[in-house]
């Protein structure tokens, strides 16, 4: 079953060179899966999870074939609308708790804030919702993490917070923009895998961008390879190693292996005609 | 070089020498801040000040202290008195004129002194550490705790009313917040690499602030006392206008503005023409000091 | 903020408790601080070239009585002996006679004061509940007509003289127009129907209830007032702009987007909390400055503040009554910087 069908989506901004193209005309289908999407910065990873919520600002440019989630096209809907679809129904978890947490804020009220601002319920059930939101991620002490402000918590600690924020009004799709990257490598296991638990669990549609292709095949179905604001190539997760495309095959034979120690890593190289071949379909 | 244009010359992405990529970097910092409107028309306003004070005697029509009893209080376009006389039948417009000899005075000596006196203090602070930038970073507190104004109108008091007394308080009001910036600079070149390798070099301390630290403090320095010439302007104006500044018969602006106040109702255009006068070149300086921000100083550019 | 700047430092020796630390640390600063204030005050007058012994027993005094006098100041003492005489007496509120009137310094700024304060607390008034909104707007709406506007009027409130546009405030809404009272606090007639319990003449009407005082008291204040709340608000807006700017681009204002919030929830509800204790000392700063911006128009306006008070007694060399002035004015601006840091302390959960 698709939950979400992306044709065509370029996101564009003018600048003082010229329009500068982020995502070139991406094409691709998520179900109840788990869809990783990797590339190195500037690929347009990050822009294509933003643009599906409508979170590029302008003078900042979405254009697209369409945006559907279960057959309604995003781009389509008024700010309003569009509202109830973020937090309710797509969420997003951002790289770094230290700057998406509101500083200023105690934690229990961003939580209750998701809650409330999709239910109609009084301050007391959100709270109860929260701090069962705060156990499902694992958090040992929810009452004191409640009143806690941003800064006194961990990395790890934050992101699962973000984690139970951006689930607590019960979305369908779950965007996760590099979710670890900021984390220390001792913890980013543990979070991902409350993450994927938590989205198995109530059956989403997980988005996974990252820039970490072992990560991706581990914790994904399904793997979109973009490069320069296109696709290049898409492929099982389990079939990583099989990629096709010379791009990925770099990415991969880059990355140091236990099981095949060598003395010295492949540089990637870039050839510049891969930026002008067409998108490949994303469909699963 | 022969077969370059001296544009491409200046526009060259590998500068050949030190001298090459410093005047590349200039014209480069030129040309940006050529494409905003508002820093040049600031810039030109300035222009025209400098050429107006440099040709006063030429292109003023009278003279500015002459008195005329019988042609007193004239309004605005009067035959031979463009912006009319005042209240001792002077021509205002050749007062204006000459007056912008003494504003420019005021804030060249001003802009000399205050920066400079706040350079030596931060660097001295920053790259001495220790007891002396306590003491002297604490001075300067004491001097940023002081009304501005109140301070420079004790200074004033105690020194005697005067262009140069005036020049000494605003001065003395002014040179904090460059020795705040100066410092900071310092502090982080200070811990910069290759600093370090000219301390390893054996440079002594002196060469290493006049030759290393100053030259790059210079460019906020500069921003900042091109936003503050308008202030400084406005603080002098206020002195005059207070009595405490420029004295009379001179025609400074502030002063005039004073002069004018007692026919306000009646005679409106001797006290307005000295105001848009000041008006005018403070509101060049604040273009100009913006655009400049903007090319020297992108990160706290507020476009 | 210059008292903040300690903090960083450590001391791995001092066993004392961070809080108590931190406390000592402050009030030391801010005594230095004060000791500094007072040691210009002092130095400035002692350079000053009048006699003040002459200002005193006049010109045609016996040597006897000059020498009197002398001692009397205490100004065959050493100069050390001399400033601490000087901090004893400020430390007991006494600045000295006022050498035009004969009366206690002390009183006479008392007197003065709440006139300055009345017209800066409106003109600061003025400017946040103006300021603010339009630097938020600003800033969201980067780039529109209503940021090229503020844009302008800060402009325009950066270089205009402040005495210029008071005069010509009062040759437009008071000379032509009429919509305005004319210089002072009150019209001849009503003058001395409200008794002062605070000074503040709006303040006093209100308590007594005398309405015409009142209204007559408004049509004084207003015009003074818009133009210092100018001033304020120019300064306001442009630092509340540059604040918002740089929240608006932090990632938990997305976050809050990606919650479903509405774009005003999310400039209100997050993004402004985060710039509330910046803003404070910003309003703090330009309160202080308008308590001594008033200078120039209480000058203009004939107002009867401590601005007026320092200038009318720089022009007859009363040094006493001038240096009372400046170091009242100080100590103010002193104790708006503690205030504002230690709302910075209550405000941001980061400082604590």
């Amino acid at each position: 079953m698709t939950l979400l069908d992306v044709q065509d989506l370029w996101v564009k901004f003018p600048t003082r060179q010229g329009i500068f193209e982020a995502v070139r005309g991406v094409s691709f289908t998520l179900g109840k899966e788990r869809l990783g999407i990797v590339g190195e910065s500037g690929s347009g990873k990050s822009m294509t999870g933003r643009a599906i919520l409508r979170l590029i600002r302008p003078p900042g440019i979405v254009e697209a074939d369409h945006v559907a989630l279960e057959g309604t096209d995003l781009l389509g809907l008024s700010e309003k609308q569009m509202r109830k679809v973020r937090g309710e129904r797509i969420s997003m978890v951002m790289q770094d708790p230290k700057f998406s947490l509101n500083p200023v804020m105690r934690v229990g009220d961003q939580i209750m804030e998701a809650y409330l601002l999709h239910n109609q319920v009084g301050k007391a059930e959100a709270r109860a919702k929260s701090l069962e939101m705060l156990q499902a991620v694992s958090i040992r002490d929810p009452e004191r993490v409640m009143r806690a402000y941003p800064h006194e918590m961990s990395g790890g600690m934050g992101q699962r917070i973000m984690i139970a924020m951006m689930l607590i009004p019960n979305p369908q799709i779950l965007i996760a923009d590099e979710p670890t990257s900021a984390l220390d490598v001792s913890v980013q296991r543990q979070v991902l895998n409350i993450m994927d638990d938590l989205v198995k669990q109530r059956g989403m549609g997980l988005i996974f961008i990252s820039h970490d292709l072992n990560l991706v095949s581990e914790f994904c179905d399904r793997v979109l390879i973009m490069y320069a604001g296109r696709i290049v190539e898409t492929c099982a997760a389990d079939r990583l190693h099989e990629a096709q495309h010379p791009y990925t095959r770099g990415l991969l034979n880059s990355l140091p292996r236990l099981d095949q120690p060598r003395r010295k890593l492949d540089v990637l190289t870039r050839d510049p005609a891969w930026a002008e071949v067409p998108s490949v379909g994303g469909k699963a | 070089m022969s077969d370059m244009t001296l544009r491409q010359w200046l526009l060259t992405d590998a500068p050949t020498s030190r001298r090459h990529a410093r005047l590349a970097s200039l014209y480069k910092g030129w040309l940006s801040l050529r494409s905003n409107t508002m820093a040049m028309f600031g810039l030109g306003i300035l222009v025209a000040l400098l050429l107006m004070a440099f040709l006063a005697p030429i292109l003023a029509p009278h003279d500015p202290y002459a008195q005329d009893l019988a042609n007193r209080l004239l309004p605005l376009g009067t035959e031979g008195h463009v912006l009319g006389t005042d209240s001792l039948g002077r021509d205002i417009l050749s007062r204006l004129i000459h007056g912008s000899r003494i504003t420019l005075y005021i804030v060249t000596l001003v802009a000399l002194i205050a920066p400079l006196a706040g350079l030596l203090v931060g660097t001295i602070a920053g790259y001495t550490g220790g007891w002396a930038d306590v003491v002297l970073m604490r001075i300067t507190d004491i001097f940023l705790a002081f009304p501005r104004l109140v301070l420079a109108l004790a200074f004033v008091a105690a020194l005697g009313a005067g262009i140069e007394n005036a020049v000494l308080a605003i001065s003395l009001t002014a040179w904090p917040p460059y020795a705040r910036i100066a410092r900071a600079e310092t502090l982080t070149i200070r811990s910069s690499d290759y600093i370090s390798a000219v301390r390893l070099q054996g440079a002594n301390p002196i060469r290493i602030i006049t030759k290393h630290i100053w030259p790059l403090c210079i460019s906020s320095l500069i921003v900042r006392v091109t936003l503050d010439m308008a202030g400084i302007i406005l603080a002098a104006a206020g002195l005059g206008f207070l009595g405490l500044g420029a004295q009379p018969p001179s025609p400074e602006w502030g002063a005039m503005i004073s002069e004018g106040r007692r026919f306000i109702l009646d005679h409106w255009w001797v006290a307005t023409m000295p105001g848009l006068a000041i008006f005018t070149v403070s509101l060049a300086f604040n273009l100009l000091g913006d655009g400049l921000r903007d090319v020297l100083d992108p990160k706290d550019g507020g476009q | 903020m210059a008292l903040t700047e300690d903090k960083g430092e450590r001391h791995p020796r001092a066993p004392l408790a961070p809080w108590l630390r931190g406390t000592l640390v402050t009030l030391g600063s801010i005594s230095v601080t004060m000791l500094g204030l007072l040691l210009v005050t002092f130095v400035i007058g002692r350079v000053m070239p009048i006699d003040p012994v002459l200002a005193i027993v006049g010109e045609r005094a016996s040597q006897s009585t000059y020498d009197a006098v002398y001692e009397q100041l205490g100004l065959d003492k050493p100069i050390i002996v001399q400033f601490l005489y000087y901090l004893g007496d400020v430390v007991r509120g006494d600045f000295g006679m006022s050498l035009l009137n004969a009366r206690p310094v002390s009183e006479d700024i008392a007197r003065v004061f709440p006139a300055t304060l009345e017209l800066a607390t409106l003109g600061t008034l003025i400017g946040v509940f103006l300021g603010v909104p339009l630097g938020v707007i600003a800033a969201v709406r980067r780039g529109s007509w209503i940021d090229q506007i503020a844009r302008v009027v800060a402009l325009v409130g950066y270089s205009m003289p402040i005495f210029w546009l008071g005069l010509m405030g009062l040759l437009i809404f008071y000379g032509i127009l009429g919509w305005v009272g004319g210089p002072g606090r009150l019209d001849i007639f009503y003058q001395d129907i409200v008794p002062s319990r605070t000074g503040m003449i709006l303040l006093d009407s209100a308590i007594a209830g005398e309405w015409g005082v009142f209204r007559n008291a408004f049509s004084h204040i207003v015009l003074p007032a818009s133009l210092l709340g100018y001033y304020s608000l120019a300064y306001i807006s442009r630092m509340t702009r540059s604040f918002m700017l740089e929240q608006m681009s932090a990632e938990y204002v997305t976050t809050a987007r990606v919650k479903g919030m509405s774009e005003r929830a999310v400039i209100w509800g997050h993004a402004f909390k985060n710039i509330r204790v910046q803003l404070i000392t910003v309003i703090a700063l330009s309160y202080a400055n308008l308590l001594e911006g008033s200078v120039l128009t209480e000058i203009i306006f004939s107002w009867p503040g401590i601005g007026s008070y320092i200038t009318t007694a720089l022009l007859s060399a009363d040094m006493n009554a001038v240096l009372g002035g400046t170091v009242v004015i100080g100590l103010i601006f002193i104790c708006l910087n503690i205030f504002s840091d230690l709302l910075y302390k209550v405000f941001d959960p980061r400082s604590k």
